[in-house]
């Protein structure tokens, strides 16, 4: 027995993402890649962003990590979204999430521009668990800034 | 669930005596997503009776003035409670009144042992025998807090002395079989904890005292998670200094204590410097009261001082064997329940050592973030995560454990609610076997 907030949270979507997640496993030849760290209870998560060489153009996103069913399918459903997108598109998408995510649940992910990502909308209303949505997303922030630096 | 109805489990309350304990705690009646709150984190924060928040409000209503200053009545009365609670405090942990320093946490405590000695060992004052250098050990065990970790991490790399630890075994006690190669004539210090924040497993302090007492070494002891539950003689155990925090056991967050023997304490340069703690200054130099003002500089928090006393005077009227025998009760009761369901692990079972009503486990397949969202649903109110000891959790392979902390004022259908909710976190996430 659980409630309707907790089902909300936890969707089917996400758990299958968390149990079988896309995109794991680093692989070479990566434009950039980042490391970040939840402090508060030590979940990890290292991503890598391909880009297709000459251009803005994602064509893969590689993780490795370990931590709670919203931290990795998060990683997971951010891979299936960022494939394809450009680099500025990519960071408007982060950008959105974001601020979703802060909204304490006032406002609806985008599903269009997110995907199934938007499945994850109902962690807003648990600001205790921004942080583990948030993880892979703050990562690729960071590795889009290095691309960007490197440039 | 179970069928542990045997009377030996309900610990020392009857059960009248256990619902006027918990009426004294108005937070316990709260409703938490729909569901009876069950706070099983009293290892993190303790709850807090209104005896203790009466005392507080008295005091601001009726005494409140800065402490050791002033010539004026409420200074006078301040004073007179600010050292009455000292005396309350000293008197419950079998110290004498100036053995014990107000700090704002055990934490706090930790750092003043550290940063005095660290202090001593620039020639900044004190006693030869607590100066530290390149040679010297500072040892503590696999099991500690970072609190009594990282301090010493910090001590050692000011000085140049080297840290080592007493690692622990698969069962979570102490591996005392490398006591003697680890613990030597090099070591200068030797901090360590009473009973595990993580493990709940109480340690032999004698046989580390009197291997620290062998070599010479000064003893520092992690009161946090045994002053609260069980009855401490500070001077009957024979440590050096001790740290315990006033929020785990009743009290207001802002207040912990330090306990220093006497002539230890007074061998000690301060920490802290500032106003309260001097005899005379001058434009180059000052000195120094004897502790425990010496190591209380500025203004000190009064009120949470009056607070503590309260909690420990509650503490006391309900009787300390009497609470570490229903926590006991309760403690071996969440245990066997954790340990029967499929897929979860009890970290530190050690047989024979003696346990707080605490206990961290891991569920296979499921993080703890997980298993504590599910189970706050249901309005019970359990750690996640590290708990402050990353190495302990490294060392029995897990990132994170949930942990469920009884304190008086729990029962044991708390207990049984915590563990039915774990077996369904386990359906619920999909990872039953």
């Amino acid at each position: 027995m659980s409630s309707t907030e907790l089902q909300a949270l936890y969707q089917e979507l996400i758990l299958d993402h968390s149990r079988h997640p896309q995109g794991f496993g680093l692989k070479d030849g990566a434009a950039a890649q980042s490391h970040q760290v939840n402090p508060t209870c030590g979940d990890e998560v290292t991503l890598q962003l391909h880009v297709e060489p000459g251009t803005d153009t994602v064509t893969a996103v590689t993780w490795e990590g370990h931590g709670c069913a919203i931290s990795q399918s998060s990683a997971s459903l951010f891979t299936e979204m960022a494939v394809g997108l450009t680099l500025p598109d990519l960071q408007g998408r982060i950008d959105l999430f974001r601020t979703a995510m802060r909204s304490r649940g006032a406002i609806e992910p985008d599903e269009e521009l997110l995907g199934d990502a938007a499945a994850l909308g109902g962690v807003s209303k648990y600001i205790a668990r921004v942080k583990c949505a948030m993880l892979a997303w703050v990562a690729a922030e960071h590795a889009i800034a290095q691309v960007n630096a490197a440039r | 669930m179970t069928d542990t109805t045997s009377p030996t489990l309900t610990g020392a309350f009857s059960d009248a005596e256990l619902r006027d304990i918990r009426a004294d705690f108005a937070i316990l009646g709260t409703v938490v997503n729909g569901a009876p709150l069950v706070y099983l984190d009293s290892g993190a924060t303790s709850q807090k009776p209104r005896q203790v928040l009466d005392a507080e409000r008295y005091f601001y209503e009726h005494d409140n003035a800065a402490v050791h200053r002033g010539a004026h009545t409420l200074a006078a009365l301040a004073t007179e409670s600010f050292e009455d609670a000292r005396a309350v405090v000293a008197r419950f942990v079998g110290a004498a009144d100036d053995e014990i320093v107000w700090t704002s946490n055990a934490t706090e405590g930790i750092n003043l042992v550290a940063y005095a000695i660290s202090n001593a060992s620039l020639g900044r004052g004190g006693d030869d025998a607590l100066r530290i250098g390149p040679g010297d050990e500072i040892v503590v065990t696999e099991m500690e807090h970072h609190a009594n970790l990282i301090p010493w991490q910090e001590l050692a790399a000011r000085t140049g002395a080297t840290l080592r630890f007493i690692p622990i075994l698969d069962d979570g006690s102490l591996d005392l079989g490398r006591l003697d190669s680890i613990v030597t004539e090099r070591t200068r210090v030797l901090a360590f904890t009473h009973v595990s924040n993580v493990l709940g497993i109480v340690n032999p302090v004698d046989v580390l005292v009197a291997r620290a007492r062998a070599v010479g070494a000064v003893t520092v002891l992690d009161a946090c998670q045994s002053a609260p539950h069980l009855t401490l003689d500070l001077k009957a155990l024979g440590v050096d200094f001790a740290v315990f925090s006033g929020h785990k056991m009743l009290g207001p967050t802002g207040i912990g204590v330090l306990y220093g023997r006497s002539e230890l304490l007074n061998d000690l340069p301060p920490f802290l410097t500032g106003g309260s703690m001097i005899t005379t200054v001058t434009m180059e130099s000052a000195q120094y009261l004897p502790a425990p003002q010496r190591f209380e500089a500025g203004t000190q928090r009064v009120s949470q001082t009056v607070g503590l006393a309260a909690a420990v005077r509650y503490l006391e009227t309900v009787g300390m064997h009497r609470i570490a025998e229903h926590e006991a009760a309760l403690g071996e009761r969440l245990v066997a329940g954790l340990a029967a369901l499929p897929g979860v692990t009890v970290l530190g079972q050690a047989a024979g050592l003696h346990r707080v009503g605490l206990a961290s486990f891991d569920l296979a397949g499921v993080h703890s973030h997980d298993v504590g969202q599910f189970l706050d649903d249901r309005g019970i109110a359990v750690r996640v995560g590290h708990h402050c000891a990353q190495p302990l959790h490294r060392r029995f392979g897990v990132t994170s454990t949930t942990r469920a902390s009884a304190y008086l004022y729990s029962t044991a259908d708390e207990i049984d609610q915590v563990v039915d909710g774990v077996r369904d976190a386990a359906t619920f996430f999909g990872v039953t076997r």
